[in-house]
This record gives structure tokens, sequence and C-alpha cells, in this order.
């Protein structure tokens, strides 16, 4: 396997570890089940191998001891007094215990040995005498006295050395001197027993360990399904389905869980139906209240209009009221509109209706609708529009509002300087930026323009003829489209709003085509708070909320 | 009142401002037909035979929107509403159940009266001129339309709609024009205006509307005569 599958086998491994609580559970379950029952096996076959190797120990001592006996018996019953018969009683001694043995499988081999270099040795057999270690051998002749220790038992004709035990005993012949005699004792049927008993483990315990991996496989399963129905019930909840319901079935948890969930959709959806009853009433009012002014403004309107037309008829003081009374019904009737606009938008009753439109015919408009109003502040409006169309969907009623607020505010605070609008498209995106060279707006002013009935400077007295909703108004109905509505301004060097709106009424927007701060502001009298910053539209709802509170 | 210029017939539940909208218009010259509620404005209408209706959108029994119907299913007489909301549904609802134009209250006199006017100007002395737009024939002195030998039956704005685009069959209207043209706006207006009787139009002229050809949408600028 290459190493970068590998990796990629490990994180698809990690992140299912993440995301499934089944495979985690299951998992989990199956690692420690296999530990349990590796230390469990380990435990079992220490204790059945001491056992048997106890039981193996005593008797093989008691054999070696009664054979010592035997042997002892043997040579202290002989009289020989020359090497040859003192040999004959070597072979005689090993002959008999190996006798003792019985037949095959013997239950023990017997080995004659000396340290003494020139006297016969004897081993029954085939056993060599490598069979018993130096060690027992060294313990037998300085101590004295029986010793044994397990050891493997080595054959002279090259079979295979099994596991034994070996018994050693001092044992003198007199014209000989000290012999050794070691009994040792193959272990191959408790090696046998053993491992038997060591491979039935392993079995039963792989079978133990996968039985319960199925077992919470199972159990999983039963928690997990329900867990994964509530969770596919609450997604679908949330998606808007709000009479979606879990089935209960039984008393237990999972039964409580569903109980709690429906009863908690049952709170939200009763509470969003009351929320949107409220907002109901709400839009109706504003509805009725439009309705219940329009009629007699309208009968007032007409009035005042019919008096203004007759005022030439009227003595001075009476014509000049006629006047006064038609110039304050189109303050309040702009008023009125205005309020019912923005009460529109918090009712959430604004809809829009949009269509694929070309902005530049749109400022086109816009700005020629601004020429009487720039002809009386003595300004130019200087338009920047690209040779391609730039087409959005957009509400035209609208966005032509937008941009005659923002064309009539940039004129009514040029000072008499030109005032640039330009026009700007690409990246899913287009822009309108309107660029005065006016007074300007001081820092942190940039983000107050748009609340409602702001004013600059509070002294100075309302002259141009706004309702202080506009650029309110502007800010909602840009986010209506999903766009932003965006003030730079600096002290003296005048201000810049820009409109940036998706081409695609459902796209969201990452960044607009123009900049915020214009490529002339003066750099060098820029002061560090005066951006408006790269305000999406969280910002300005932020705003927007402010002057309720 | 040697120089009447036309009956209105004014159908409004305030009295008030119906009887204001009487005093502007006779000074203006026309005549005023004054209607208070729906049940009675269509017996008023068969009666007294206006040039155009004033319509409140919101009266009591009856509604504006039944009663707008209710007439343009046995005329195509201009019908103004008059709304007191500007929302969109209301506005288009009323223009979907067959008003021509709409004002939004309140208004001034002159506005109202420069709708009025725009939608009486009528066939006064219009040369005899025969125009082909697809495969129908619109005769424009005798306000027929044709497909074959069936005669198409339209409103006189849904006529006037038609003959500006069949006039300049190689020329893209955008909304804009159009309401300049056949609605009389010279400042922009709703352009949902031109969206409604569009959709009304093809409706009638259309052997598909869903696939129009007399009438064809120019993506982002606005409406053509079809080149078939």
């Amino acid at each position: 396997m290459q190493p970068g599958s590998t990796s990629r086998f490990a994180g698809a491994l990690r992140g299912r570890w993440r995301r499934s609580l089944f495979f985690r559970v299951v998992t989990t379950t199956l690692a420690l089940s296999l530990l349990v029952v590796i230390v469990l096996g380990q435990v079992l076959v220490g204790r059945i191998s001491n056992g048997l190797l106890d039981a193996k120990e005593r008797s093989s001592l008691l054999e070696a001891r009664a054979g010592l006996t035997q042997a002892q018996g043997l040579v202290a019953a002989s009289d020989q007094t020359d090497t040859a018969a003192a040999t004959r009683l070597i072979d005689q001694v090993a002959f008999q215990l190996a006798n003792r043995g019985g037949g095959t499988p013997r239950l023990y081999d017997v080995l004659l040995l000396s340290s003494s270099v020139g006297v016969p040795q004897r081993g029954t057999n085939l056993v060599s005498e490598a069979s018993v270690p130096v060690d027992l051998r060294t313990a037998v002749v300085a101590g004295d006295r029986q010793a044994w220790t397990y050891t493997e038992i080595v054959y002279t004709d090259g079979r295979l050395p099994v596991p034994g035990l070996a018994v050693g005993a001092p044992l003198t012949v007199r014209g000989l001197g000290t012999y050794e005699l070691y009994y040792v004792f193959p272990l191959g049927q408790e090696q046998a027993t053993l491992d038997l008993v060591r491979r039935t483990l392993v079995f039963a315990g792989l079978v133990l360990v996968l039985l319960l991996g199925l077992i919470a496989w199972f159990v999983t399963r039963q928690v997990v399904d329900p867990v994964r129905y509530a969770a596919s019930i609450a997604e679908q909840f949330s998606a808007g389905r709000l009479s979606e319901r879990m089935t209960v079935s039984g008393e237990d948890d999972l039964a409580r869980l569903a109980t709690s969930f429906n009863h908690m959709a049952a709170s939200l959806q009763r509470q969003i139906g009351q929320l949107e009853e409220l907002s109901r009433v709400q839009r109706r009012f504003v509805s009725d209240v439009s309705h219940e002014l329009r009629t007699p403004l309208t009968t007032v309107r007409m009035a005042a209009d019919v008096l203004h037309d007759a005022r030439v008829d009227f003595d001075p003081a009476t014509s000049r009221s006629a006047e006064l009374l038609q110039t304050q019904l189109d303050r309040f009737e702009s008023l009125l509109t205005d309020l019912l606009e923005i009460s529109r938008f918090d009712a959430g009753a604004a809809v829009l209706d949009p269509q694929a439109t070309d902005l530049r015919g749109v400022v086109t408009r816009v700005v020629e609708m601004a020429a009487p109003l720039s002809e009386r502040r003595q300004t130019t409006v200087r338009m920047d529009l690209p040779s391609d169309e730039c087409i959005a969907d957009v509400d035209v009623r609208r966005i032509e509002r937008v941009l005659r607020n923002l064309v009539d505010n940039a004129v009514e605070h040029s000072e008499g300087r030109p005032v640039d609008v330009c026009v700007r498209c690409g990246d899913g995106a287009v822009a309108v930026s309107v660029r005065d060279h006016g007074v300007g707006l001081r820092p942190g002013e940039s983000s107050l323009v748009f609340n409602r009935f702001w004013r600059a400077d509070p002294a100075r007295a309302r002259t141009t003829g706004g309702t202080g909703l506009g650029l309110a108004i502007a800010l909602e109905d840009a986010s209506l489209h999903g766009g932003w509505l965006q003030a730079w301004g600096q002290p003296g060097d005048g201000a810049n709003f820009r409109l940036t709106l998706p081409c695609r009424l459902q796209d969201e927007l990452v960044s607009s085509p123009l900049p915020l701060e214009p490529a002339d502001a003066d750099q060098t009298r820029r002061l560090p708070v005066a951006v408006g910053g790269p305000a999406p539209r969280w910002e300005a709802d932020a705003d927007e909320g402010a002057p309720d509170a | 009142m040697s120089l009447m210029k036309g009956r209105v017939l004014v159908v409004d539940d305030d009295t008030a401002l119906s009887e204001m909208l009487g005093i502007v218009l006779r000074g203006e010259g026309f005549e005023a037909v004054l209607c208070a509620d729906g049940e009675s404005a269509l017996g008023l209408f068969r009666e007294s035979r206006p040039d155009l209706i004033l319509l409140d959108l919101m009266l009591p029994g009856k509604d504006g929107i039944e009663v707008c119907r209710e007439i343009r299913a046995e005329s195509g007489v201009p019908i103004v509403m008059l709304t007191a909301k500007g929302d969109t549904v209301d506005v288009v609802l009323g223009l979907e159940s067959g008003a021509d134009d709409y004002v939004v209250k309140p208004f001034k006199p002159k506005e109202l009266v420069a709708r009025v006017r725009a939608r009486m100007r009528r066939n006064d002395d219009i040369p005899p001129e025969t125009l082909q737009i697809g495969d129908l024939s619109v005769d424009v002195a005798g306000h027929v339309v044709r497909r074959g030998e069936t005669t198409i039956g339209l409103t006189p704005l849904e006529f006037d709609l038609l003959v500006a685009l069949a006039r300049k069959p190689w020329q893209v209207f955008s909304r804009e024009v159009l309401l300049e043209q056949v609605w009389g706006y010279r400042h922009a207006a709703d352009t949902r205006l031109v969206n409604v009787h569009v959709q009304r139009l093809r409706s009638k002229i259309e052997l598909d509307p869903e696939h129009p050809e007399i009438v064809v949408t120019v993506r982002g600028v606005g409406y053509r005569a079809g080149s078939a």
C-alpha cells in the first residue's frame, strides 16, 4: 500500500470515528473485550501449567528418591573390589532403574554420570548428558544432595529435544568414586495438554470477542437508530416542516426523548404561529392606517390645490396661507410615505418585484431627474458608465429610489463641487458609487448616516426637504436585494456612498467591483476611523436597530 | 358646459373624496358621475356609459377588484384605479383584474387629470393604416385586430400597446419608452404596468402565451415585435 493511500485510509477511519457513534461503540467494545480475553487467557494458561507441573514435580521427586534408594541398596549389597566388577554394578544399577520406568513411552530415563576421569558412565534411551545443565551438576556435586531443575532433553541420535525435568542426586560407588544419578522426566504429555488448552483458549477468546462485537452492534443499533430517526425529524422540522413529529412507541427513555421532542416542536410551532399572527396583525394595521390616512389626505390635497390655483383672487394673507398649505402638504405627504415604507419593512411586508435590468439606464434616468436640483445648487453630476451592459435582477422602483436618494443627497451636500456617479460590473455584482466633494463625514458618522432621522449637526436647521428617513429606507431596500449600502467620508474631503447588488438575487455578495474609499481621496488627511468599513449586511443590520433602542 | 370633454364615472365610498374629485373633474371640463359603493357600480356604468372609470380598490360590499373584473367582462372602457396602497400585490392584482392604470393616494389633482386625459385621448383623426405584426393584421383606424378571419377583442390600451410595437418592428422598446408612448408618462413610472399588460396582451394574441412569438421579451431591455 502506498503511503498516500494509507494516510487516506487512516483519515477515513478517523472521520468515521468522529461522525459515527455506532462505529465508535462497536470498535471500543471489540478492543476492550480483546484486551480482557488476552489477560484472562494469560492468567488461565499460567494457572493450568503451574498445576500440571506441580503434580509432575511431586511424582518425579518421589520416583527419583525411590530410584536412589534402590540404587544405594544395590551398591551397598555388592562387594566388588575391581574395576570390572564396579562397571558391571553400574550397568546393573542403570538397567534396574531404567526398568522401573516401565515400557515405551518411558516415564523417565536415567543417567549415571561422574566427574572423575576414566570411569564408566551410563545413560538409557540415547539421552545425552548435555540434557543435564551444568548448574544442576555443580549443585549436586557441591551440595551432595538431591537437586532438580527444568531442562531440555537432548538425544544423541538427533531426535528433536523435548522439555523435561532433571532430578539428580550423588551416589557413591566403592572403587569408582562418586557418581551422580540423574532422572530425566520428559514433559511431552504435559506440553501437549498445555498446547491444547492454549489453542482452545485462543479459539474461545476470538469467538467471544466476535460475539461481544455482535452484541455491541445490536445494542448500539437499538439506541442509535432512534437517535438517527430523531435527528432526521429534527432536521425536517428546522427546514420549516413545522408539523413534523416523532412517533412515540413504548415507555422507555427513547419514547421520552420522542415525547419531549414533540412537546418542544409543538411549543415552537405555537410560538412561530403567534409571531406570524403578530406580524400579520402589524401588517394589516400598517395597511389600514395607510388607507385610512391617505384617503382624507387626498381630499385635503386636492382641496389645497384648488385653493392654490385660485390664490390670485385672494387677499395676500389668504393667498400666502394657500401657498404654505400646499408646500407643507407636500412635506407631510412625503413624510407619511416614508413612514409607511419603513413600517412596511419593519413588519417584514416589503416584497421584491425583481426583473433583469441594465443599471446604466436606471442611473442615467436618475441623474437626468436630478438635473433641476443640481441646477439650483449650481453643481454638475458627472457619470462614469462602462460600455458593457450591467444587468442585475433588481426591483427597479426600489433601486431607482435608492439611487435618487443618494444622488439628491450628494447634490445637496456638494457645496457647488461636482458629484461623480460611477457604475461598475463584475464578479457577479453590480456597484454604483455616488461621490461628492462637500463637507464630508466626521469619523464614525459613516454608519450613523443610515440611522432614522439622523442629522449630521443637530444644531443646524434642516434646510433640505428630506424626511430623514431616506437613507434608512435605502439601506432596507439594498438589504432586501441581498446587497450592501455603505458610506465613506472624510471631513473636508466629501463622502462616497456605494451600493453593491448581486447580479442574481439568491447570490451571496463577497466583494464589490468598486472601492468604498475613492481613489481620489486625500490620503494626507486620512483619519484612521474615517472609513465606514467593508460592512456586509450584518453591520448594516446593527445600524438599523440602533434608533429603536 | 358646452365643452364637455367626456364622462367619468367615479366609484369611491369616501363621499368627501368623491365630491372633491367631482369638483376637480368638472373644473377640467369633464362630466362626473359619482357612485358610492361596489354593488351599484355596474348598474350605473351600464346606465351612464362613461368614457372612463375612476375606481377605488377598497369598497364596502363588493370590492374594487371584483367590480373591475365585471366591467372588463363586458367593456374595454379605460379603468384607472385609485389605490391607497402602493403594495405590489394590490397593484398587480388590480392590473391583472383589468385596470389600465392606477394612481396612488394621495395624488395631486394635476396628476390625476393627466392620467384621465392620457387614457381618454383617442382616435380623433387617425389616418387609415393597416399594420402587420406576426400573423396578425392591425387596422389602426378601425381599431380591429385580426388573425386570418378571426377578430381578436382587445381593450383600447392593449390595442395601443400592440400598435406601438407593430409600428416599429425593428426597434426594441424599453419599458420606460412604452410607458411614455402608451400610458403617457413623461417621467419613469411603475414598470409593472407594462409587465402586466404585456402578459394580458399575450394571453389574447399569442398562440402559446408561454412561448410568445408576437411580443418578444428582450432580456434586460424590454420588448419588441416578433420577427415572424
